[in-house]
């Protein structure tokens, strides 16, 4: 069950620039977006994030103008866009493929914009090289979209976007076109354009790690809806529910029945660990309930000698290990079966005399690095 | 032992595959345009064949007759230099409204749900199922002047006096234009109906109202399919014979109609063939020219594919 409370912040922001109201799509018997609520402030980078089919793509076109509301209002800067048809929109948007008219160069692609409002030729020569100079590309204005790399491609799709000085900038997927390595140096890269002119920005990815990166706020989606909004560090340190613990980062669930309730300390008994799970903060739930709890694999700590504590530890065998450079991954199947995963710093490795497979290990924790999802 | 590499040897599948299409344009056009030629630079002769040969043999020497005098005849009598012009001009007319019809007729089948697309595609390629002579000969049933057309516009009140149509240039236009549309449809269709839809989001999401969108990104993308449906329908259009006979006067000249008299009525070889090799050589120009935009497009494509990183 998804639970839309986390989704309807219906606070007044005084920075508040953009603001999508009980918005909802419908395709004929499908529903696409269902009744989402979000405000984004003036010159941020705000991200909505999702697997496909989630709906976060149609609340894009929506905010473009390419689908039309089924109900709900779209506020920009103190106006109803709602209506508004996208060639009138002060709404600019990167495709996802670029969608770079193929006979045009990149001059004339860039140009395009300010020639349909019939913008003074001197000044679209002035303000298109303008756009290309701050995505670098200048140098490039007379080459067709063809004779580009992806990654020049994708620079002359945000010079293009970004001529007409739009109030709010739309973003579809900007890295899924690229390759991995150049992926994470554009995102950076992308974000400093963005904040340099200054403009508000929506992106739409499926990326968590895109998200993080370039958002300074982002909201989860799934089947149509916000379930949970928030900073990135709020979203990865305190998830909600089971599926944004498992969509923003990786994790360990574990299901049990709170059996000890006082101040700053409830204790789980769960069947997966032989000994309580104790956790010091935000649980409001009462004595007997079934609550679930995630804990993040870089807060295990593995260690071959058994702590000391009475709690929020756990006996296992490596069942898998993973070296991945600054890190390695382990799994660890524990006593009752279950198998997690803990992540140990390489420079920590060394010192533990590092455990292979088939070891056996302690696992254990922080009592407020665990953290109780309502759902 | 030695080791002989035989593949290097062998043709490769690639050199294979394609000798049946040269060897089958060297035997069906190749070969009988060289006929042809050859027969138009020979003599008329009565006899069988109705023309001297190029080749004697006389006292032992090899001797070679060349006869141009059908050639000089094309440019000195201006009945020819005329029907040349005339052809031209009536295959440009065509092609001009096949465009201006056709355009609209493949954009808004393009433009359908696919399966009013199937059913559209599917009307306009069922014309090929009878026979182009039928066709014509229908037109003829239409267009006379007590045909079907003057009957319903007399019925109807719109005129009192049948219109002369039939045995008209016009009646040749609508004929051709008829005939050749399916040709003009079908290239531009194919190109209107893979264009990426998203290029036109863009457009509108620049700013460009639908009509701005349509004139700057879908017309210049779809060129190549005009080019190549003009060409299908200009070609054969130029050398056009049954529905300028069926449907003409005996004024229109068409290069066609002048081929078949100097063959059929006047029995010179010589002169229909030399006719027909600078027909051949009148129609090779755009064809050149059509080559060349296709080979210049496939390299663009092939540029394009090969320099962006396709990654998901």
């Amino acid at each position: 069950m998804i639970d839309s409370r986390y989704g309807a912040q219906h606070t007044t922001d005084p920075d508040e620039f953009v603001r999508v109201a009980d918005v909802v799509k419908i395709f004929g018997d499908v529903v696409a977006v269902r009744s989402v609520n979000l405000s984004v402030r003036r010159n941020e980078i705000f991200a909505l994030l999702g697997s496909s089919g989630c709906g976060k793509s149609t609340l894009l076109r929506m905010l473009a103008g390419f689908e039309e509301v089924t109900s709900g209002q779209i506020m920009l800067d103190g106006e109803d866009i709602t209506a508004i048809p996208p060639h009138r929109r002060p709404v600019n948007m990167m495709f996802q493929s670029y969608a770079l008219f193929p006979h045009m160069t990149v001059q004339a692609n860039v140009a395009f914009g300010l020639k349909q409002e019939g913008v003074d030729a001197a000044e679209i020569h002035d303000r298109v090289f303008e756009a290309l100079d701050l995505v670098q590309m200048a140098g490039y204005s007379r080459r067709k979209p063809h004779q580009l790399s992806g990654g020049q491609q994708q620079r002359v799709a945000l010079a293009r976007s970004l001529v007409k000085r739009p109030k709010l900038l739309l973003l579809d997927e900007p890295m899924s076109a690229l390759d991995k390595q150049i992926r994470q140096k554009t995102q950076i890269e992308l974000v400093r354009i963005l904040e340099q002119v200054g403009v508000t920005c929506i992106m739409v990815t499926h990326d968590q790690e895109e998200a993080m990166t370039m958002a300074h706020r982002l909201a989860v989606m799934t089947e149509g809806q916000i379930v949970q909004m928030g900073t990135p560090q709020e979203v990865y340190a305190f998830p909600r529910s089971r599926f944004v613990a498992g969509f923003i980062g990786s994790t360990n669930l574990f299901t049990g029945i709170i059996v000890v309730d006082e101040p700053d300390r409830v204790a789980i008994e769960c069947d997966e660990l032989s000994r309580p799970l104790v956790v010091s903060h935000g649980v409001s739930e009462p004595i007997g309930m079934e609550v679930h709890v995630s804990i993040r694999p870089e807060h295990m700590v593995v260690s071959r000698d058994m702590p000391e504590t009475e709690e929020n530890w756990a006996h296992g065998r490596v069942s898998h290990m993973a070296w991945l450079g600054s890190y390695a991954l382990y799994q660890i199947r524990l006593d009752a079966g279950k198998v997690i995963e803990a992540s140990v710093p390489s420079r920590i490795l060394a010192s533990l005399d590092a455990p292979g497979i088939e070891d056996e290990v302690y696992v254990s924790w922080d009592a407020d690095s665990a953290t109780v999802l309502a759902s | 032992m030695i080791r002989v590499p035989v593949a290097r040897f062998l043709p490769s599948m690639r050199t294979l595959a394609i000798v049946p299409p040269f060897l089958w344009l060297a035997l069906f056009l190749l070969v009988p345009f060289l006929m042809v030629l050859k027969i138009s630079l020979a003599d008329l002769n009565f006899g069988t064949p109705p023309y001297t040969p190029l080749l004697t043999f006389e006292e032992g020497a090899t001797q070679l007759t060349l006869h141009t005098q059908g050639y000089a005849r094309l440019f000195s009598d201006s009945l020819y230099v005329t029907t040349y012009l005339n052809s031209v001009k009536m295959a440009l007319v065509t092609t001009f409204w096949c465009v201006v019809i056709g355009y609209p007729m493949a954009y808004y089948i393009a433009r359908s749900s696919p399966q009013v697309r199937a059913l559209l595609m599917l009307a306009v390629i069922l014309p090929f199922w009878t026979s182009q002579l039928l066709r014509v000969y229908a037109w003829v049933g239409i267009l006379r002047t007590d045909g079907l057309l003057n009957k319903a516009l007399i019925g109807l009140g719109l005129i009192s006096q049948p219109l002369e149509i039939y045995r008209t240039d016009v009646a040749v236009y609508i004929g051709m234009i008829y005939a050749y549309l399916p040709f003009f449809i079908l290239p531009l269709y194919a190109n209107l109906v893979k264009m990426d839809l998203r290029l036109l989001e863009a457009a509108y999401d620049l700013g460009a109202k639908p009509w701005q969108a349509f004139w700057q990104v879908t017309v210049p993308l779809s060129r190549p399919g005009v080019i190549a449906g003009a060409m299908l329908v200009f070609i054969p259009s130029v050398g056009e014979y049954v529905i300028p006979e069926l449907l003409g006067g005996a004024d229109t000249l068409m290069m066609g109609r002048v081929m078949w008299g100097e063959f059929f009525t006047n029995a010179d070889w010589p002169m229909a063939a030399a006719v027909t090799c600078v027909m051949v050589l009148l129609l090779l120009v755009p064809l050149a020219l059509f080559q060349y935009n296709q080979m210049k497009q496939i390299q663009a494509g092939r540029e394009g594919a090969s320099k962006v990183p396709t990654n998901a």
